[in-house]
């Protein structure tokens, strides 16, 4: 697809359908809902990071006044089954385990028995009444210990999947999987390297800090069907990973999703919802399941935090030639850290022709990971951009310079196998070369980094529904929540394709009953898979309308073109007048009944995006506190369909990026108590806490969409990890790797440099 | 233990309601009186998300007993739209898509007001500390902040075209 | 099973009577700390006490001996004020710090006092302003200066049925200016790493003749500190003084390391914010006429 395509509504900012319902407090979010007879569920959590459960006494509990039921981990089924999702899945087994814990328990807060009562005090008040017995054991918090030769293990049957390192016991183990990628001759690289750079770096811990907790209504009934209200990522998914934990079909459950405040990859897990059947089951009641806050912190799913040693080689000219990286991330409780999207992105953005990087998903003592936007790849790239800024400052060349020599480009093969198509690394940095930010003087004790990302993006499965109605308005189905303006986007999609201005296009997110299969919200492929099969129904039901067109005019459809909403006739149709949708419309019930369009998708690949971000950072070298004083993000978006909502993500992930690199992390004691759980202390970034943040849209069209998008959502929180450590860098002369640059941290770098 | 019985003026209407002695405005005026525009993002005051007026004073109604607001004046984000008007603040946010998930824009949307109504005419530091309460993971606060000044613009232009 | 009660009496005496009978309940004022404590579940109190109903402690009175801060006078109802803001910046400043807009909205600086906290903003800047505690209990009323109010974390000179009514801070002298500054990772909603407070007062060839320092996050209760103030007394605020003044401060903490800061950090960082108090209160009392 050329990048000459011409658009009347894809690329304009009409104010968004669910808009209104939002500012005035209508939308109605997971929370929110209620019915009749609603009871109030509440979790009873360990309060050890690792043990094993002896005995759990619900006596007590069952016993209260208004407690309706009470389970634990035997009314949660043990599965090996699997759920495949694009090129991975979910071991369900894990996630019912982590429901409710079957033997041992594996982080504080670690689930181990749930209470539903006639009100969210008595609620608790049995969850406390809860007696369980624990034996503790020693907790495994971090990578080293996890490591250590006879360190604790937490699961007896784990061994070490795909590429094991060569005399290492894989079994009983807490590495869970170890992959390796690599090309070239690495030692021979390093060894035709004019310089070479090697440090380890380390990432903590962060969370996605959505701002809504989990929070489901769960109704089973006495015929087992099944409905569960609940605000997620993906309802499909809620519905498949409840039906294959509890042992039904799929077919008994129907997903209503909520609107949903924020999830970032956050809600892609259920934690809650298969709970609350249960307990539905056994009450014979609807059930409502909500997270605190100090829930969310201490038993949903943050990052990994991470370990990686990494060395770059690169001659005199600045060309890379060699690349080695260890990368060790923290998967929680469960197998499954992104440990190997980490190891593919980490040098996706250059050429280098030798290189071997291994990759280390381990097991410690905290809550099991989920996604986070762009999942691994912040962390190895902290790594990457940190020493490409090094090599840049050695050799004293520019440091775009520098990226725009090695930048990866179309045709090249990317270290994960295939060849990229187009890509718009080379055109970010040029945009950063052209903006002004680069070049504008810098401020006392202030300091400028740079740094770059790439994601791969997600494809696969969406279904959407078109609809015309006799007034010419549209009505457009999809199967996605809406985390950011995606509705308004869709509805974009449908205007361009059957020239029905927005405002007369309704969008709307469809529950499992109402629309195809549709994967989750996550991947940044919304916009990109569901909007592929937004456009194919479009043109389906765009076909059907020139057929009737056709009837209307007594000519074959073969005779009818379209053009912006109407009509017309091509030749062979004679002298025609053109008809316009609302006309073609009008007369659906004497044309052959109602239209509509409709789509499945499942694109294998999506088109990968990359990004760059500059920071200016300034730093009181007496307290070692840093503000980010100027901030620009420039990104190749594909085509942006809604601009302010692309802007909006790019802003959005650059300050969950900035937060990451300057203070959030989950702070825990020996024991593995996390004493940070609630926004307080865990510090992500306030409003008085960032400039305004910059944004440059970048237009290389993806191929493989009809209007050449490329997903937007996770490369903006790649770059900025980097970009605000080679800031610091500069501001200080002191390179840090370790996160976050909290002020304490940088103190002391400060005072020993 | 009785419930107690708390009459207030919530939105501009005069009501009633039961309540226990230790439950939250919060919690009352999503659980039993069916506002649930406000929402509980923490419940200790971190995030702003249940930001209300009490007696034209922005608070964190997680923070406030439901008992407390006996004869007093509530205003929700519910109450800040007047008929099909919406408040230059809410409008703004609309235009400048000053939203995402959108669940902390109830909250920014109360604060912003007060914001307004004692300063008509904020810098963006300003408006930036005043709004340091309502914590926004999605949009960066970039867009949110213009918003604000925007409508404050907007307000601004409007009073003086009425006084002209 | 919560059983807790709810009551809002009108006078001081009913409010200690209520307190005497019942040493389970708590006095009550904006709740921005009960609460919290009340979620987490760190107490259960029997009662609920609000105090904003009597109208002693609510309010502002400034006259020519000084100010009268009821103790349950929120935090924005302080820094609206204009004469209180001008009279006493730096006290002011730690009351614009606490929390956000929301909390500003209800927390008091009575609360502020009485949870007792080793980092709470307000109760240095009081320290340094000379302020003294007006306490009512089944006694009478007794006045406590602020230095002494707080004992250990969480721990106050109150005694069961006791509560604080009131802080009077006297009218400051001439050439007199005070300030306070924090140390947070962020810009705002964090609790203090470290805080200093700084109040001096300067002849007209700009002598510093008068001083009080308090430190704050950096040891088990907000410290006056007399060695930095004696640094100060005697200098123009000159480099080396305020160099002193911060030695001193950071020889007086007695921090813990915690989630929120190490020991070296805090002991480093209160010293700086000591010395670059201590030249913004000279700067403003050097502006006076
Ligand atoms: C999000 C958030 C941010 C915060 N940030 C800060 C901050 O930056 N700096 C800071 O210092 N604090 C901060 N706090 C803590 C709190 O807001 C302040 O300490 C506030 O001043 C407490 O006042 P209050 O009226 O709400 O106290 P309450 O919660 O009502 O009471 C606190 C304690 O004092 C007792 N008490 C109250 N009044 C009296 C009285 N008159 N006599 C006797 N005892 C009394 C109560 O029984 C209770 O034990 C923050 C709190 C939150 C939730
Ligand atoms: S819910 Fe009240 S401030 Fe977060
Ligand atoms: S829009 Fe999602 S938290 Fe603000």
């Amino acid at each position: 697809m050329s990048g000459e395509q011409r658009f009347k509504y894809v690329g304009t900012r009409p104010i968004r359908h669910d808009g209104l319902d939002k500012v005035t407090g209508r939308a109605n979010y997971g929370a929110d809902f209620t019915l009749p007879g609603l009871l109030h569920g509440h979790i009873v959590r360990s309060p050890h990071a690792h043990a094993r459960i002896l005995a759990i006494d619900t006596s007590a509990a069952a016993g209260m006044p208004g407690v309706m039921a009470v389970i634990t981990g035997d009314d949660i089924p043990k599965t090996t089954a699997r759920l495949m999702m694009g090129e991975g899945g979910f071991d369900l087994g894990d996630m019912g385990d982590n429901l409710l814990a079957h033997d041992k328990v594996l982080y504080q807060g670690h689930a181990v028995a749930a209470v539903a009562a006639t009100s969210p005090e008595l609620a608790r008040a049995a969850a406390e009444a809860v007696a369980v017995h624990y034996e503790v054991l020693t907790p495994v918090m971090t990578i080293d210990q996890a490591l250590a030769a006879g360190a604790p293990i937490l699961h007896d049957g784990l061994t070490t999947k795909g590429q094991p390192a060569a005399g290492v016991p894989t079994s009983p183990t807490n590495v869970a999987m170890r992959m390796e990628l690599k090309r070239g001759d690495v030692d021979k690289g390093f060894a035709e390297s004019d310089i070479v750079v090697e440090r380890t770096f380390t990432t903590p811990m962060v969370h996605q800090g959505y701002i809504e907790p989990h929070a489901c209504v769960a109704r089973h009934g006495e015929d087992g069907q099944i409905v569960v209200w609940t605000s997620t990522q993906g309802h499909f998914n809620v519905r498949d990973c409840s039906a294959g934990i509890l042992g039904i079909d799929a077919a008994k459950i129907k997903v209503i999703p909520s609107e949903i405040g924020g999830g970032f990859g956050g809600k892609i897990p259920v934690y809650l919802e298969p709970v609350a059947i249960a307990l539905s089951r056994k009450a014979h009641r609807p059930v409502k399941l909500v997270m605190s806050r100090e829930d969310v912190f201490r038993a949903s799913g943050p990052t990994s935090g991470t370990k990686v040693r990494m060395k770059l080689g690169a001659k005199q000219d600045g060309t890379l030639v060699a690349a080695s990286a260890s990368l060790y991330y923290e998967a929680g409780a469960y197998k499954g850290s992104p440990a190997g999207a980490g190891a593919m992105c980490a040098i996706a953005a250059y050429r280098i022709p030798n290189f071997f990087i291994e990759a280390y998903d381990i097991v410690v003592n905290r809550p099991k990971v989920a996604a986070y936007r762009a999942p691994g790849s912040p962390s190895s790239t902290f790594a990457t951009e940190s020493l490409i800024d090094e090599i840049a400052r050695r050799l004293n060349m520019d440091a775009l310079d520098l990226r725009l020599k090695n930048a990866a480009t179309e045709g090249d093969q990317a270290p994960y196998g295939p060849k990229f198509g187009p890509i718009g690394l080379r055109e970010v940095l040029a945009a950063a070369k052209a903006h002004p930010h680069w070049t504008a003087p810098l401020g006392a004790n202030q300091g400028r980094g740079v740094a770059v990302g790439f994601w791969f993006n997600a494809g696969m499965n969406s279904s959407a529904t078109v609809s015309v109605n006799t007034d010419g308005s549209a009505t457009v189905v999809a199967g996605n929540p809406d985390i950011g303006g995606t509705r308004v986007a869709q509805a974009l999609m449908v205007s361009e394709e059957l020239g029905v201005p927005v405002e007369r296009v309704r969008p709307s997110v469809a529950d499992t009953d109402s629309i195809g299969f549709s994967d989750l919200t996550g991947g940044s492929r919304v916009c990109y898979a569901t909007g592929m099969a937004v456009i194919e129904a479009a043109r389906d039901a765009r076909e059907q309308l020139k057929a009737r067109a056709a009837k209307m005019w007594g000519t074959d459809a073969a005779h009818v073109g379209w053009d912006d909403g109407t009509a017309i006739p091509l030749n062979g149709a004679g002298d025609r007048t053109p008809l316009t949708v609302n006309e073609i419309a009008a007369k659906l019930a004497h044309t052959g009944g109602p239209v509509i369009g409709r789509a499945t998708v499942n694109p294998p690949m999506a088109g990968p995006g990359f990004g760059l971000n500059i920071c200016d950072l300034e730093v009181d070298k007496e307290t070692g506190v840093s503000r980010v004083v100027r901030y620009t993000c420039i990104q190749d978006v594909g085509k942006a369909i809604h601009p302010s909502y692309v802007e909006g993500q790019m802003q959005g992930g650059a300050s969950q990026g900035i937060g990451w690199a300057l203070n959030e992390e989950y702070i825990y004691d020996r024991e593995g108590h996390l004493e940070n759980p609630g926004f307080l202390d865990y510090r992500m970034p306030v409003a008085s806490d960032l400039p305004m943040i910059d944004t440059v849209l970048v237009e290389v069209p993806n191929p493989l969409h009809p209007y050449g998008v490329r997903g937007v959502g996770e490369v903006p929180i790649v770059p900025p990890l980097a970009a605000v450590a080679n800031a610091m860098r500069d501001a200080t002369g002191v390179r840090f790797t370790d996160l976050p640059l909290s002020p304490p941290r940088v103190l002391e770098a400060l005072a020993t440099d | 233990m009785p419930k107690l019985h708390v009459q207030t003026s919530v939105n501009g209407d005069t009501l009633d309601f039961l309540c226990e002695p230790a439950e939250t405005l919060l919690d009352v005026l999503r659980n039993r009186l069916n506002l649930t525009g406000s929402k509980e993002g923490c419940a200790t005051g971190d995030c702003g998300a249940c930001s209300v007026l009490l007696n034209d004073r922005l608070v964190a109604s997680c923070l406030v007993l439901a008992a407390e607001v006996d004869d007093q004046r509530v205003l929700t984000v519910e109450g800040v739209a007047r008929g099909d008007a919406l408040h230059p603040v809410q409008q703004q946010l609309l235009e400048h898509a000053g939203l995402q998930c959108g669940i902390c824009t109830p909250g920014i949307v109360v604060a912003a007001k007060s914001l307004l109504d004692h300063n008509p005419n904020p810098t963006e530091t300003e408006v930036r500390f005043w709004l340091a309460g309502n914590l926004c993971r999605c949009t960066g606060y970039d867009k949110i902040i213009r918003a604000v000044l925007d409508a404050a613009a907007t307000m601004r232009d409007d009073r003086s075209r009425v006084s002209a | 099973m919560q059983t807790t009660r709810y009551e809002a009496p009108a006078t001081v005496a009913d409010a200690v009577r209520l307190i005497q009978a019942d040493p389970d309940a708590r006095l009550f004022a904006g709740g921005t700390d009960l609460l919290v404590q009340y979620r987490m579940g760190v107490h259960r109190p029997s009662a609920f006490i609000d105090l904003k109903r009597i109208p002693e402690l609510v309010g502002i009175a400034v006259d020519a001996r000084g100010l009268r801060l009821g103790a349950a006078t929120a935090a924005a109802v302080i820094t609206e004020h204009r004469e209180v803001s001008r009279l006493w910046p730096g006290l002011v400043e730690a009351v614009h710090l606490v929390g956000s807009t929301q909390i500003q909205g209800r927390g008091t600086i009575g609360g502020n006092l009485c949870n007792g906290s080793p980092a709470a903003d307000t109760t240095a800047p009081l320290i340094v302003n000379r302020a003294r505690c007006v306490i009512v209990g089944p006694e009478g009323e007794r006045i406590v200066n602020a230095e002494d109010f707080v004992i250990a974390p969480g721990a106050t000179v109150l005694q069961r049925g006791e509560m604080l009514v009131a802080v009077l801070i006297p009218r400051p002298a001439g050439r007199t200016a005070d300030a306070y500054l924090r140390l947070i990772p962020r810009s705002e909603m964090d609790i203090a790493v470290a805080g200093a407070a700084v109040s001096v007062t300067l002849d007209a060839a700009g002598v510093c003749t008068a001083a009080r320092v308090a430190i704050a996050a950096v040891a088990p209760r907000p410290l006056l500190v007399p060695d930095a103030a004696q640094a100060l007394i005697g200098s123009t605020l000159d480099d080396e003084s305020l160099r002193r003044a911060a030695a001193a401060a950071s020889a007086a903490a007695t921090p813990i390391d915690d989630k929120r800061g190490t020991v070296a950090y805090r002991r480093q960082v209160v010293g700086v914010l000591t010395r670059r108090a201590a030249s913004m209160a000279g700067a403003r009392a050097g502006a006076q006429k």
